[in-house]
């Protein structure tokens, strides 16, 4: 057996790490490039939503590789992705691929057959594999978030362009390759005391912008088209409302590290403008533009993909946020035709309102 | 006398416009881009060397528009900015207190709503471009009429027909549909326009806060018929500034003149600029799958600019050769 899973950002680099702990071969899938994104295009239906057509990418590229088993995500409400899974393992099937699907339902509507599930993939591991392999996904999951902090600190400062994102690379490939908790440690001070020694201006007052919005494309640089890094490029620091240990911790311990940041704040903030679950991140984009003026941010950029239903609900209840707590906001759409251009024009413009609005400026000195 | 130049390159048209110290506009051009960016800026600033009196002296250079960092690679710009800022400070310095720009361009429509001067929202298309300025082009072509004529033709109206305005290719279907059944010309372009401005306010307004005074620019603000289906709907008058054909050009002077406020040498590059061959070109890098287009751009012999690939390393191996110099 050798098992696959779709990309999400950094994600790959924990679910390896917990699977091959346990024994379990696995192939990940190549890193999502235009060719992912064509051929899952080609093989999904039109209206469907990006993460959608990049999935079927990513298994169509990680079959070439040998994969012969995917686990999947399920879900249930309203977001449609809680239905891909079976969508996806059809049309693999009408494609003539010979792929075993293992759907990973909810625990708290579906534990006996998650637990099933789980057992399929592992074999008979005992407890303590399973615990250990657990630990050291979570450390990398902690790792990598910090060196993302670190990046997003540096990039607005440094001297150097680039400088920054060239340490994050290797650090990624560090504590990818990392085999147990006390080398992804090592791996991670590694990490830390480089980027202590870039050259940068830590006196420099940044704009500060929150990336909110659909779990997949505000986790996933590639279908975001580097707004993260284009942001940084801008002079800006940016803090994205989801984290990887907050979702595994979320997702995959149910919630068990009661430390870890977790969206309940954020749901609890979305009142009165969102007083229940709308499936997918709809609720938490809400939530989390009010806390992020609380937390006195200049501005909040919204992420979905074409089509999202949750974040369109958002969307439209943006701009009374905006107004009610006067913080700036700015939606982007992306999917697969997205424009690199438009997007930084964008970009561009909503950091120049935020820095004459920092600055009081009128629109021109005159 | 000190001059600056603004330089708005959209996937329309350039327009190149000449201010003095006192920002008034002394020279200003509307030329077709015709997909040839380069040539045209080129060919408009070699129009504007010989339209100089002695004496002017061109103090700053700013770009905007689609085309804004080829532009100032090509003739060296101070600022170079997009052209949401652009239009937004040229609105605020033509129209004092305006609270609201409507901008439709060539192929981009936008709203910025301004607060005591300053940029407080804006939106712009993203997904769908109907109800732009190709759009109406294309129908007057289609309907065999000057766009000159089109907005006159479109105040004769007397009762004008409802036209589905949310996808172009089926307006256009519904306006064929109008047509066979007899409607008179002017009422359906009447009907055009304010399925154009319903479309407008509610894709690109949504939610937005429209207060007086609004400011109407861009190429579709000539059009009458468009301005008085705005007026209608959003019951204010709409003001329709002196260059609103060249707004972004005017912002990009704007821009120019505040960059170089505190004394800093200009970066432009003089008209010779615009004697130099310049070739653009392009390839595919093919050391990963994501295939970039890279494009490069070339004066003579020497590759000086580099743009296009995911992960700059082709943007960056010119600037390093740069640095080395």
């Amino acid at each position: 057996m050798k098992v696959t899973f779709p990309h999400m950002g950094n994600m790959y680099i924990c679910v390896k790490a917990l699977l091959e702990d346990m024994g379990v071969e696995v192939v990940v899938p190549p890193q999502t490039s235009k060719r992912t994104i064509s051929l899952g295009t080609r093989n999904s239906p039109e209206f469907a939503c990006l993460p959608m057509k990049v999935n079927i990418g990513n298994f169509i590229e990680a079959h070439e590789l040998g994969a012969d088993t995917i686990i999947m995500a399920g879900g249930v409400g309203p977001c449609r992705f809680g239905y891909y899974a079976q969508v996806q393992r059809e049309i693999l099937k009408d494609l003539g691929y010979d792929y075993k699907m293992v759907v990973l339902e909810p625990p708290e509507k579906h534990i006996s057959e998650l637990l099933g599930n789980i057992r399929y993939v592992t074999g008979n591991k005992s407890w303590f594999r399973v615990i250990k392999a657990l630990r050291l996904a979570w450390y990398k999951a902690r790792a990598l978030d910090e060196l993302e902090v670190w990046v997003h600190r540096l990039r607005p400062r440094e001297y150097q362009k680039g400088e920054a994102d060239r340490v994050y690379g290797q650090a990624i490939r560090d504590i990818d390759q990392a085999k147990s908790c006390r080398e992804v440690l090592g791996a991670a001070a590694k990490a830390g005391q480089k980027f202590g020694e870039i050259q940068a201006d830590w006196t420099k007052k940044c704009l500060k912008i929150g990336l909110v919005g659909e779990i997949f494309v505000v986790l996933e640089p590639f279908a975001n088209l580097n707004v993260e890094k284009h942001l940084g490029e801008l002079g800006v620091e940016v803090e994205r409302s989801i984290y990887l240990s907050e979702w595994i911790n979320e997702h995959l311990f149910m919630g068990l590290l009661r430390k870890v940041k977790s969206s309940k704040e954020a749901r609890k903030s979305a009142r009165p403008y969102i007083n229940h679950t709308v499936g997918g991140h709809g609720q938490d984009t809400i939530g989390h533009t009010v806390l992020y003026k609380q937390e006195g941010f200049d501005g909040v950029v919204q992420l979905a993909p074409f089509t999202c239903m949750p974040e369109i609900v958002a969307q439209s209840v943006l701009p009374k946020v905006s107004r009610d707590y006067n913080i700036p906001t700015l939606s982007l759409v992306v999917d697969e035709h997205a424009g690199e251009a438009g997007v930084m024009t964008r970009l561009e413009a909503f950091v120049d309102l935020l820095t004459r609005k920092a600055e009081g400026k009128e629109g021109v000195n005159l | 006398m000190n001059c600056f130049l603004g330089v708005d390159v959209g996937s329309v048209s350039t327009n190149i416009i000449l201010m003095d110290e006192e920002t008034n506009v002394l020279e200003s051009m509307y030329l077709r881009t015709q997909g040839k960016p380069i040539v045209t800026v080129q060919r408009g600033l070699q129009d504007l060397a010989g339209r100089l009196k002695p004496g002017w002296h061109i103090r700053a250079a700013g770009t905007t528009g689609s085309a804004r960092h080829l532009t100032s690679v090509i003739m060296g710009a101070d600022s170079v900015k997009n052209e949401i800022t652009a239009h937004a400070v040229a609105a605020t310095h033509l129209v004092p207190g305006a609270q609201t720009v409507l901008e439709i361009g060539g192929q981009d429509s936008k709203i910025i709503v301004l607060r005591n001067g300053v940029v407080a929202d804006f939106a712009m298309n993203t997904v769908c471009a109907a109800g732009t300025g190709s759009f109406l082009d294309q129908q007057a072509a289609r309907l065999n009429i000057p766009i000159e004529d089109f907005g006159p033709i479109a105040l004769e109206a007397k009762s004008p027909v409802r036209i589905a305005g949310r996808c172009s290719v089926f307006a256009e279907s519904d306006m064929i549909h109008k047509q066979q059944m007899g409607h008179n010309l002017s009422d359906i372009l009447a009907g055009l326009c304010e399925a154009l401005v319903r479309n407008y306010l509610n894709n690109v307004g949504k939610g937005k806060e429209i207060l007086g005074p609004v400011v109407f620019q861009g190429g579709v603000a000539a059009n009458v018929g468009i301005k008085k289906a705005f007026e209608e709907a959003l019951e204010v008058e709409v003001q329709i500034p002196k260059h609103y054909d060249v707004m972004g050009a005017v912002g990009a002077a704007l821009l120019a003149r505040e960059a170089v406020a505190k004394g800093q040498p200009s970066k432009f590059k003089g008209f010779e600029a615009a004697q130099e061959d310049y070739r653009a070109g392009s390839f595919e890098c093919g050391d990963c799958p994501n295939l970039c287009e890279v494009i490069e751009i070339a004066a003579g012999e020497k590759t000086i600019a580099r743009w296009g690939d995911r992960c700059s390393k082709w943007a960056n191996s010119v600037m390093a050769e740069e640095s080395a110099v």
